[in-house]
This record gives C-alpha cells, sequence and structure tokens, in this order.
C-alpha cells in the first residue's frame, strides 16, 4: 500500500535547516517532509549531506537553524534527553554494517531497545522471538555478530530496529555492505514489515534499486534538496 | 516481443527441448518472451516455413484430426547448431554512446538550456519505472523477476550515468561551447 500525501499527516519534517562541520557547510536550507506511513527514499552523491539531513530528521543532529518536526512537534529545540527518549520510544534505526553489539548475542541485540526502555531481560527476549522467524533467522538467536553472515547480521539489525514498533525507521544504507541479492532479501523483509505495521520509512541509499522500493524519491546535492517529487507524471 | 529479440532463433530454442506444434510454439513463446506482445499465428507459421525452406526444421508426421492438420515440427542438426552458436556468443557490448538521452544533454548544453533540471526529470522518470518492474518482482514469477532485474540493473546504470553527468555539467558545457 502506498501513502496518499494528500490525506495522511505530516509525519517528520525539516524546513530550511542548516548545519556545518566545523567550516564545511553540510546542509544549506534544506526540507523535506514524510508523510505518515510513507517510505522515501534521501538520494544524493556521497557528500551531498544526505546522510547529514537523516540524522538531523532523527533528532541524533541538531541543526544550526532551520526546524525539525516530528507528529507536529518541534525536535530540535529540546534537550538531548528529551530527543534521546523520542528516538528510544518512536525512532528505529538500521545502519550499512548493522552494527550489533559483538559481546551480545542476536537475540540480545534485537531486545537491546526494549531493555534500553525499561523492559525485562525474559520479557523483552520473549518479544524478540518472533521476529527471527519473521526474518528468517531461526536458530541463529544465541549466536554473536562475528558467528552471522552479512545478509544474516543485517537482518538482526532490522529486527532490532523494528522490534520496539517505531512509529519511523531511519535507515542508512541498508544495503551498502552486501551483494546484490542479499541487499534485495533485506529490502523485501524492510519493506514488507513497514507497509504491514505502517511504519515510516526514511532510507538514504546511493543505489536506485534501492530507492525503487521508496514510494517516492528526494534528491540532496550541496546541502539542499533540488528534487522533490511527489509523483512523477512524465511522458 | 522484447526488443532485439530475434523470433527465429527463440522458436528454435523452443523446438530443441522438444518437437512441437505451431500451436504449442506460441503459447510456449507468449508466455515466457511475449511479454504482453502475443506473437501473431501468421509469423508464427511464416517463420516456421522459412526454418524448414532453410533446413533448420522438419516437419514431423501429420496427425490425422477434425480441423486443420496438425504439423510437428522437429528441429534439425543445422538447426540446433544455429541455437548453440546464438546462445554461446555474447551480445554485442552497446555502448549506447548515441542514444536519445546523450543528444539531449549535449543539445541543452550547446543552447545553454537546464541540463540538470532535464536530467532530474529523467532520473524520477527511470525511478518510476524501477518502482514498477520491482513491483513486478514482489508480486510476478521468478520468470518475471529475472526480466525486472535485467530492466533494474540497466536502469541503474543509466543512473550513475545521468549522475556522473550531473557533476561534470560545467565542464561538459565548456567542452561543448568551445
Amino acid at each position: 500500500m502506498t501513502a496518499d500525501p494528500h490525506s495522511r499527516r505530516c509525519a517528520i519534517e525539516a524546513r530550511d535547516v542548516v548545519l556545518s562541520f566545523g567550516k564545511t557547510p553540510a546542509l544549506r536550507g534544506a526540507s523535506m517532509s514524510v508523510v505518515s506511513g510513507e517510505i522515501v527514499a534521501i538520494m544524493g552523491p556521497s557528500g551531498s549531506g544526505k546522510s547529514t539531513l537523516l540524522h538531523c530528521l532523527a533528532g541524533i543532529l541538531v541543526p544550526a537553524s532551520g526546524e525539525i518536526y516530528f507528529d507536529g512537534r518541534r525536535v530540535d529545540t529540546v534537550g538531548e534527553t528529551e530527543r534521546s527518549t523520542l528516538r528510544r520510544d518512536h525512532f528505529g534505526f538500521v545502519f550499512q554494517f548493522g552494527q550489533l553489539v559483538p559481546e551480545l548475542t542476536a537475540e540480545e541485540n534485537v531486545a537491546l531497545p526494549l531493555l534500553l526502555g525499561g523492559a525485562r531481560r525474559e520479557a523483552a527476549l520473549k518479544q524478540t522471538r518472533p521476529w527471527f522467524e519473521r526474518l528468517g533467522l531461526d536458530g541463529l538467536e544465541r549466536r554473536r555478530s562475528g558467528e552471522l553472515s552479512g545478509g544474516e547480521a543485517q537482518r538482526v539489525a532490522l529486527a532490532r530496529g523494528l522490534v520496539g514498533r517505531p512509529e519511523v525507521l531511519f535507515a542508512d544504507e541498508p544495503t551498502g555492505s552486501l551483494d546484490s541479492l542479499t541487499g534485495e532479501q533485506v529490502m523485501d523483509l524492510l519493506v514488507g514489515v513497514a507497509r504491514e505495521q505502517g511504519t515510516t520509512v526514511i532510507i538514504v541509499t546511493h543505489e536506485g534499486r534501492v530507492a525503487a522500493y521508496a514510494d517516492r524519491e528526494v534528491m540532496v546535492r550541496d546541502g539542499k534538496v533540488t528534487s522533490f517529487v511527489a509523483d512523477p507524471v512524465l511522458s | 516481443m522484447l526488443p532485439g529479440m530475434s523470433v527465429p532463433l527463440t522458436l528454435l530454442g523452443l523446438l530443441e527441448r522438444e518437437p512441437s506444434h505451431g500451436y504449442d510454439l506460441k503459447r510456449d513463446y507468449d508466455t515466457y518472451f511475449g511479454r504482453g506482445r502475443p506473437l501473431p499465428f501468421g509469423q508464427v507459421y511464416a517463420t516456421l516455413g522459412r526454418l524448414a525452406r532453410d533446413g533448420k526444421v522438419v516437419i514431423g508426421e501429420v496427425e490425422p484430426g477434425v480441423g486443420p492438420e496438425r504439423k510437428r515440427y522437429v528441429i534439425t542438426e543445422l538447426g540446433a547448431t544455429e541455437v548453440e552458436t546464438w546462445l554461446a556468443e555474447p551480445v554485442e557490448a552497446e555502448p549506447h554512446l548515441q542514444t536519445v538521452l546523450f543528444a539531449k544533454v549535449v543539445l541543452a548544453l550547446m543552447l545553454g538550456r537546464p541540463a540538470e533540471k532535464y536530467l532530474d526529470a529523467q532520473r524520477s522518470a527511470h525511478l518510476h519505472r524501477m518502482r514498477e518492474l520491482t513491483e513486478t518482482k514482489r508480486s510476478g514469477s521468478l520468470v518475471d523477476a529475472l526480466l525486472a532485474d535485467h530492466g533494474l540493473f540497466h536502469l541503474e546504470a543509466d543512473l550513475r550515468w545521468i549522475d556522473t553527468t550531473i557533476a561534470r555539467l560545467d565542464a561538459l558545457a565548456a567542452a561543448v561551447r568551445s
């Protein structure tokens, strides 16, 4: 199901966001908005600012100027503690290299957001179990990240990103470290679960085949969103 | 028919599986290769006639029955060799340098028109098509996915070309105007 931008509320929005790293400008007035349940790809060349924009939308980075809204509430003006709570309670994350905690087993990695949210260990681990079946990871619950293939590790990371049923899933090059077929399996699962749960997804990617899973794409170039096409009507 | 496909060689290839009637060949061709553009019966029988004339197929026993005679076509050794040669020979690695898109970009730069805007629109059109192909993959058979993948990888190559071209537009504009 594709979200209809005209009938759904705005889930997350960046307005005229500016951010520099030292003297290097990363975002120069970037604006975009995503409606609830929509899957949007942020594309652009290396160094264009696409990951920085994702981090600002997710409340990881705070822009020097401009505004970030989640569900109608301002995100960039609140303190780190509140942003941290917001990320934990409402957002899920998947990164390029999974970034699993190597000392923990796969199921402990998946349970991590629940444990950080105050869930008891047994309850949290129980909640992870359906995800192993759902993502084709049966039997891998007790393995550590070093004992998983790249595709398996990324599916564990995906389960971790989704276990708390986040309203928004942020994915930064989620298939960047995988071969085509494995990447496709991860994207099939990511999009399938997101559509089923009505999760809003924002994916940073430089790959057209990954962006093609999204409802639409935005292009970031030189720190600005240059094209913002909701539904291109082209001959 | 898919662009660039050879109907005679594809029919020969289908015949190499087993001797078949024209009707069965058409059905299999349409199923695997027609992609919404079925092969007309007339073309099937005309092609089989030419293949028979050239010694690549022979007509086996004619089956009696009501209605038109049912001829069973059988591939010959010459026909099988031709299929083998065709399959083994790589398709020309066409660099596609003279595509419409290339011509549009160069002309736009020559004329001082907004090439970047045109290329952005093309990227959107490509991604629009890639979304359709991705949906075909998600909802179709594995054979459909195979063809969709071919399209997706080619469109992605175009996207890379579009991005590289956009990154070089200033230098390209200077080159075509000098």
